[in-house]
């Protein structure tokens, strides 16, 4: 129920709608509960058909910052 | 940054494995609740609870909406799913859990009831534009994360003019949940792991009460592994300094107010119930929600009705207790035998996010 998964905005629709993809699974979703506004590449979280909120990359730079010092590196290799 | 694999790291894990185990005191025990199911999952999924040290105990708490909603709930949707012409639209997991003898929406629909699973609540406001001639009924269940679209659904049917799309609402609330198992003697807990996607709507500081007033740290993790356990290192160390703070691990998502605009969506159409009952925990007051009166007219309970029906749990199945993290799957004589994903006789069995679920699936344990 509560598994929403972080996914890239890949378009933008009439009505608050918006065509998100993860790993190129397209999905048509509903913007009308975000705060703020949201453009093309911007990730969210996509719950029950709506974005519950946009991520902040920011935010999330800093907590893989502290996870590359735990490796005592300089920068945090991301796998893929 | 894809926000997926970046937070997935073995190696990363390895070093906060290791500043947990640094920072332990081995001469007590630390009883955490993680209260989401969707930490439950991770946490058995990543094998998480099989490389804490041992003083960790982790207790699944009953954040699972399929597993907390009462049998009596489930006869009332499958009385809705038999009306006529009803179309009853449900998330799937709701179609397995058993209702009174065992009968469930799945069995229902075999008996010939229309249910159509659905991903989201707009799945079922198109399909009540499209078939006008049919009453489209959404079983709306779920923690403060499918409650904005629930409500949001609303207005638009209103705004369309939808006279054939009804809401059967059973959202309950977390914090009231959290505060009522803290009320409950029976359970230990020295700090919570608190909801990732829930804390996006209420927000970090929904927890106040449970770190104030009942003295327990709460951290706000993300689901994924490396999330888990940077948030259970904070909770070591909050415990150890006999903190009560609230703690937000879960930056990127999390704030302190939540989101105010699904807030507000909540609260012009959905209110506090009196009293809601819970699979395990009993009656709760405020602890439910219900369509306000200005929205009745698409409020499945009024419209129809609605009886209400009396009935047990299966009595050998240990879901009430499994839910309260007073005992563990294992403890269920029903376990792995007479239930089990593909024949769940408690609700616990039943969702990936429900504790008997994720165990019998992830676990290592003899079956």
């Amino acid at each position: 129920m509560c598994l929403a998964i972080p996914t890239q905005i890949i378009e933008l629709l009439d009505n608050q709608m918006a065509i998100t993809s993860l790993s190129g699974v397209k999905k048509e979703i509903s913007l009308a509960l975000l705060m703020d506004e949201v453009k093309i590449g911007d990730y969210v979280i996509v719950h029950a058909g709506y974005a519950l909120n946009r991520l902040d990359e920011d935010d999330a730079r800093k907590t893989l910052a502290y996870f590359a010092e735990l490796l005592n590196e300089e920068n945090y290799n991301e796998i893929h | 940054m894809k926000y997926i694999d970046e937070f997935r790291n073995s190696q990363v894990a390895k070093k906060l494995i290791e500043n947990i185990q640094r920072k332990i005191n081995p001469e007590r025990k630390y009883n955490l609740m993680e209260f989401c199911g969707g930490h439950t999952h991770a946490i058995h999924r990543y094998g998480i609870n099989q490389i804490l040290p041992a003083n960790i105990k982790l207790i699944h708490g009953p954040g699972c909406p399929v597993c907390v909603l009462p049998i009596p709930r489930i006869d009332q949707a499958i009385w809705l799913a038999n009306q006529p012409d009803v179309i009853l639209c449900s998330y799937a997991d709701m179609l397995r859990v058993p209702g009174d003898k065992q009968d469930s929406l799945l069995k229902a629909k075999a008996r010939g009831a229309q249910i159509q699973i659905v991903y989201s609540v707009l799945d079922a406001l198109e399909i009540a534009k499209n078939q006008s001639d049919k009453m489209i009924i959404f079983f709306a269940i779920g923690f403060e994360t499918t409650t904005p679209p629930t409500a949001h659904a609303i207005l638009e049917a209103k705004k369309m003019g939808l006279d054939n799309f009804k809401v059967f609402c059973n959202h309950v609330l977390t914090p009231v949940a959290m505060t009522a198992i803290l009320d409950d003697n029976e359970v230990n807990i020295d700090g919570f792991i608190g909801p990732s996607h829930v804390s996006i709507i209420v927000g970090s500081d929904a927890y106040r009460e449970v770190a104030q007033e009942y003295q327990k740290p709460v951290v706000i993790a993300g689901f994924e592994p490396l999330d888990v356990l940077q948030s259970i290192e904070y909770l070591i160390d909050l415990i150890n300094e006999n903190k009560p703070d609230i703690i937000n691990q879960y930056t990127r998502a999390v704030n302190p107010e939540g989101n105010l605009k699904a807030q507000e969506i909540i609260a012009r159409v959905l209110e506090k119930r009196q009293q809601f009952s819970w699979r395990g925990l009993g009656q709760i007051a405020k602890s439910g929600l219900k369509i306000r009166q200005e929205y009745a007219h698409f409020d499945a309970e009024v419209y129809y009705n609605l009886p209400e029906f009396q009935s047990d749990d299966v009595k050998s199945c240990e879901c009430p207790q499994i839910l309260r993290g007073i005992k563990e799957p294992k403890d269920c004589k029903l376990f792995g035998k007479a239930c089990t994903p593909e024949n769940p006789m408690g609700a616990c069995m039943v969702s990936s996010e429900g504790a008997c679920a994720a165990a019998f699936q992830y676990s290592l344990i003899s079956r």
